[in-house]
């Protein structure tokens, strides 16, 4: 699966990083540093991180265009 | 077809061309935008990188310190754009008049509106015989952050960071995370000068110090030189050492996509593509197109806030604001256009502090600590042009930045007037320390290039009291 945090908008309260410690990670007080396609698996937890982002920084993917798919081809 | 007034607007919507040149963040959102807001015609996205779009700001990151793959950081999308994909060949003209775009391997599209999001790319090493060697890198696609990525996990013994901008800065911290030997060689007085100014620059400085950084300033890299089998072995600085490293990362800025317009009587050059407020390309004689829109990195577009300056920013944040309005524009006429007035806002990880800034630090003649202190590295910083407050620099407390962003939309009175939170105890203004401006800067993300839309000069010019 594929996401994105917008982090001009994060603060760092880390909830993500609680809900979702294999997906999101703290470095240091305030940074954060995540998994940009993690592993399908992770869906859940990382769906509860983005909800629970009191900014609504983490956008995941709305579409199931798969991750891999590539070359000129008419990709929807 | 041309799209102004109400009913060849709505004709456009339904069943015009638009064709998407640059398939990265900014050409990716202006997209999503133009399904979401009903455009329903054909979509084409031109990008001469094979991959899908994808994520930049990892690169520096997570990738380097081997946490995700170079080729792990695809952008999600907010919904399908359907669009027929020309992925992995670059636009190498434009022809305004027929309205046609020119490809690498021969075929023409035609258009009706166009989109340029283009991008930059990184500045090279500008010895062509010493780029070439064996160890040099730059940092701007997933490509070059696997290599750099690959060069790293094989452990060289010294690494070579040309540049302490933020891409520099950020470079040297994944180094010394790994535990490499890092040298980092900046022609300015202190890292990051260009963008957030000395003062600022020299809490930077000590970051890369206390972590074990080989930080040389006022220094210039004079000479890369290699083995007989073209691999690096040295590097000779300025001030007449040399240091024995086995790879380079030459962190100089970037270059704006440009090349591919030339000749096509936009306003491009090096410095991006000049368009108005509401993402419209000017053309060399300063007029306003009306079916060529620019967004992203490669766009330079005035703002009100700070005196109707062109402003070249190289921000994620920027791209994703302006893309947005790029694409409501290209379908929309009249006074349902919307300006794009953002707010420039900018973030940096690097040796475990989270760096943001909201405004154009830039822009500024005074600033003053507001909030903590600068020897704890964690602060905000509000910064003032002419009496008014302009932007705010933040370690380590972002929480604070949309309050100071308020006060940089209402141009707030600077010293500002509030007593903050945690305030220091002595708050005084100073001089924010910036370089010359005249002199082209490879930190800033931010340049202010001036009023006129051809202005390809790096002007700025605050009233020093
Ligand atoms: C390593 C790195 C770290 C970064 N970190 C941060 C950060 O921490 N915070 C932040 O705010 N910003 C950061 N940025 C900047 C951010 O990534 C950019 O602002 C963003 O990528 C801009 O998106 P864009 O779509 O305008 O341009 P780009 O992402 O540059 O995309 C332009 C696309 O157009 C393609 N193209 C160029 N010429 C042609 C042509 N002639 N024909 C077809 N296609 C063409 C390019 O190959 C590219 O795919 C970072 C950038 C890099 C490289
Ligand atoms: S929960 Fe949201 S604000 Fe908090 S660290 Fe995660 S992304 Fe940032």
């Amino acid at each position: 699966m594929r996401l994105v945090v917008d982090l001009t908008r994060c603060q760092g309260y880390a909830q993500c990083a609680f809900l979702a410690p294999d997906v999101f990670t703290m470095h240091g007080e305030e940074a954060l540093l995540y998994d940009p396609n993690p592993d399908d698996a992770q869906w859940d937890r990382v769906r509860r991180a983005a909800a629970a982002c009191p900014v609504q920084a983490i956008l995941v993917d709305q579409t199931e265009i798969p991750a891999t798919a590539q070359e000129g081809t008419h990709v929807r | 077809m041309s799209a102004d007034g109400p009913e060849r607007a709505h004709a456009f919507k339904k069943g015009g061309h638009i064709v998407i040149v640059g398939a990265s963040l900014a050409g990716l959102r202006a997209a999503e935008t133009l399904r979401e807001e009903g455009f329903t015609g054909s979509l084409t996205m031109i990008g001469d990188e094979p991959d899908q779009p994808y994520d930049r700001p990892p690169l520096s990151k997570q990738v380097l310190l081997g946490m995700v793959p170079a080729e792990h950081t695809a952008l999600p999308r907010r919904r399908e754009i359907d669009a027929d994909w020309r992925l992995g060949v670059p636009a190498i003209g434009l022809d305004l008049d027929a309205h046609r775009v020119r490809l690498a391997d021969g075929q023409e599209i035609g258009f009706d509106r166009l989109l340029i999001a283009t991008g930059v790319r990184a500045r090279p090493w500008p010895n062509e015989n010493e780029r070439d060697l064996d160890g040099v890198f730059v940092l701007r696609t997933n490509g070059d952050a696997a290599r750099l990525r690959r060069r790293l996990a094989a452990r060289p013994r010294r690494v070579l960071v040309i540049g302490a901008g933020f891409m520099g800065s950020e470079v040297a911290s994944a180094c010394r995370e790994l535990g490499l030997e890092v040298t980092v060689a900046e022609r300015g007085p202190v890292p990051l000068v260009g963008a957030l100014g000395g003062v600022i620059g020299s809490v930077v400085a000590r970051m890369h110090r206390e972590h074990g950084v080989d930080l040389r300033c006022r220094v210039t890299v004079t000479a890369l030189e290699g083995d007989p089998s073209g691999r690096l072995r040295r590097a000779h600085l300025s001030d007449g050492t040399a240091i024995d490293v086995d790879a380079a990362v030459v962190c100089l800025g970037s270059i704006g996509n440009t090349e591919w317009l030339a000749g096509s009587g936009l306003a491009a050059g090096p410095r991006g593509v000049a368009c108005d407020a509401g993402c419209r390309a000017f053309d060399v004689n300063g007029i306003v197109t009306d079916d060529v829109f620019v967004a992203g990195d490669v766009a330079r577009a005035p703002n009100p806030l700070y005196e109707y300056n062109f402003l070249f920013l190289e921000h994620w944040g920027n791209a994703v604001a302006q893309a947005e309005v790029a694409g409501h524009n290209m379908i929309s006429c009249g006074s349902a256009r919307r300006p794009h007035l953002a707010i420039p806002a900018f973030w940096s990880t690097q040796f475990g502090v989270s760096i943001r800034s909201v405004g154009v630090p830039t822009f500024a003649d005074e600033m003053m600590v507001m909030q903590g202190s600068l020897e704890e590295r964690r602060f905000v910083a509000a910064y003032g042009h002419r009496g008014r407050v302009t932007a705010a620099v933040a370690f380590d407390q972002a929480k604070w930045l949309d309050f100071y962003r308020e006060l940089i939309m209402a141009a707030a009175p600077f010293p500002p007037s509030f007593v903050p939170v945690d305030r220091p105890p002595v708050m005084r203004s100073m001089s924010p320390e910036f370089p010359d401006p005249a002199l082209p800067s490879h930190g800033a993300t931010v340049t202010i290039t001036g009023h006129l839309p051809n202005d390809q000069r790096v002007v700025f010019t605050p009233a020093r009291a």
